[in-house]
């Protein structure tokens, strides 16, 4: 897929994500948005699954671990096909419907049922084991937040994956500087991220997350690279695409009204 | 007990390629036979056992069979969320396996001693809860494991327990509740879980007590059935006995199932159920397994 269409498939995220949360009044689009780049390239021929091989024992795997940002999961997840557009647009949220506000592994194309933090890193970890042990060979995504990775279980995981020199394993962190209560620079300093990482000795790319080109570029590294596990730290924009709502963490917790509905879908054209 | 077990578990994955043991960094002279014969499915993941929850449901996700094995709280309350959402939510084929149960590891403390899990793991959706109560059962538990395609939760003993069965190997469905004395004139029974129900025998026999005594090698699911023929046959009541704390253990289980019976009308009477169990404290001093069981008065009558 060429840049150009990766850069209106990313956009078709971010409108499809904005319009769930007006629908559903629902929040946490700031996040859904940071990561939208970062969906958009690896949906567009990084990974190696279709809807017709969502199944199949060789595909890719791909677990969103921020489970609260499944606005723009399910809205890549949609516009590729996995599941029905129209669809998502009128269950999500709905009483009754599959379509929770976190990531539910009960929808086609989904590997991970997410919400609790710190979970997905782990489980990506055990998948990308299973690929080394069984023989079945397939890559392992899994984005991860900054916020998220005051948890714990990641700096295990981190351990892990590079003692067992998990080559087919791919962390992207959503470093968009913001968690819940505030930026992340003042609740639990990360930098030197990358330094951070490089010490466990993965694989590190380190990026502007919202660039099509710098995320294909380290797909690629991540592909080339023999014996380590890769960590891409994306450094991203926290409700990147819609003026109003970069770096605002209002739009952690608040959807937008209706004339912020208007002016956001202008801006995302 | 754990090393019957292990040893059933290696005969199983001998012929079950889908078999994989992952250790949490325990298990010295007990899991070496595994991980000589089967390298390429086995894992000491490290001391790091929310990584290993987490672990063991991807691997799962790739088709493998998970066992994750580590001492009492560590493999369970330690990483309860990994379990509860990446284990049981996703109906992962991982089991648990838990060693040291109650006060097998007394002289180590309450951190050492695994006396609230059953409850914690028994609460949760889609797990069931093996509680073998001595090496013939963590044999026959062991092979249904194998067999068995979803979460699942196994506390064993540690080592010397005395064979309560007469029977040489088992082979058991889930839910069951197994006869190990019985007399056609008793009309109380004791129901005992885990390692304690060597103990619980040789009281009833010393002691000459008119008990007939079965073992509860599931607390999740119950036999309902077995359960209700249980009540039915012993009009003086049941007393239950197991190393784990009164609240929300094998007791309470029970207690539970046969309150739900009664007021669905499948029972015409009420039976007295005596509850024998840890009084809700973290065990003051240091013994050994037999001590504290006598402290805590973990004994029938």
């Amino acid at each position: 897929m060429e840049i150009e269409e990766i850069k209106e498939f990313s956009k078709a995220i971010r409108r499809t994500a904005v319009q769930m949360a007006y629908n559903t009044r629902t929040s946490h689009t700031g996040g859904a948005l940071s990561q939208a780049d970062i969906l958009a390239v690896l949906y567009s021929g990084v990974m190696n699954i279709t809807p017709g091989t969502k199944n199949a024992p060789n595909r890719d795997r791909f677990i969103e671990s921020k489970g609260h940002n499944c606005a723009s999961f399910y809205a890549a997840l949609a516009l590729k096909g996995f599941m029905d557009y129209d669809e998502l647009m009128e269950q999500y949220c709905q009483n009754g419907s599959e379509y929770f506000e976190h990531v539910s592994h009960k929808l086609p194309g989904v590997e991970l049922s997410t919400g609790s933090l710190g979970h997905g890193f782990p489980v990506a970890v055990g998948m990308a084991l299973g690929s080394k042990r069984s023989g079945v060979p397939f890559n392992i995504y899994c984005i991860i937040g900054d916020g998220e990775i005051n948890e714990g279980s990641n700096w295990e995981a981190l351990m892990f994956a590079a003692h067992h020199k998990l080559d087919n394993l791919c962390i992207i962190l959503d470093k968009n500087g913001m968690q819940a209560m505030g930026d992340t620079k003042d609740i639990m300093c990360l930098d030197p991220m990358a330094d951070k990482i490089r010490a466990f000795q993965w694989n590190v790319c380190d990026i502007d997350g919202n660039d099509i080109q710098q995320l294909l570029d380290a797909f690629e590294s991540f592909k080339n690279c023999k014996d380590k596990p890769t960590f891409i730290v994306a450094n991203t924009i926290k409700g990147k695409g819609v003026s109003y709502m970069e770096h605002n963490l209002k739009f952690h917790y608040s959807a937008p009204n209706e004339e912020e509905l208007r002016q956001a879908m202008e801006e995302l054209r | 007990m754990r090393t019957s077990f292990i040893n059933q578990l290696l005969e199983e994955a001998k012929i079950n390629k889908k078999i994989f043991l992952v250790i949490g960094d325990l298990g010295y002279h007990v899991v070496e036979p595994f991980m000589e014969a089967i390298p390429e499915r086995f894992l000491n993941a490290g001391i790091a056992e929310q990584n290993m929850a987490g672990v063991a449901a991807g691997l799962a996700m790739t088709g493998y069979n998970v066992y994750i094995y580590s001492i009492g709280n560590f493999p369970t309350l330690r990483c309860l969320e990994q379990i509860r959402n990446d284990i049981a939510y996703h109906k992962a084929n991982v089991k648990i396996v838990s060693v040291g149960a109650g006060y097998a590891y007394g002289s180590l403390g309450a951190t050492h001693q695994p006396t609230e899990e059953i409850g914690a793991l028994r609460a949760i959706p889609n797990m069931i809860v093996a509680t073998p109560g001595d090496p013939v059962e963590a044999r026959a538990i062991a092979k249904f494991s194998a067999e068995y395609n979803g979460p699942m939760y196994i506390r064993l003993g540690k080592a010397g327990e005395k064979v309560a069965h007469s029977e040489e190997s088992l082979t058991l469905s889930a839910g069951d509740i197994l006869p190990v004395l019985l007399d056609d004139g008793n009309k109380k029974a004791v129901l005992a879980c885990g390692n304690i129900l060597a103990a619980a025998k040789a009281q009833i026999e010393e002691q000459e007590l008119p008990y007939d005594l079965f073992s509860v090698p599931f607390v999740k699911p119950l036999n309902k059935k077995q359960l209700k023929a249980i009540v039915e046959k012993h009009p003086a009541g049941m007393i239950s006995i197991e190393e784990h704390q009164a609240s929300t253990g094998m007791g309470s289980a029970i207690v539970e199932q046969v309150s739900d019976m009664y007021a669905a009308g499948e029972l015409k009477t009420y039976p007295a159920i005596k509850r024998v169990a840890i009084p809700d404290e973290f065990a003051p001093v240091v013994g050994t397994q037999t001590y504290l069981r006598e402290y805590e008065g973990l004994k029938i009558g």
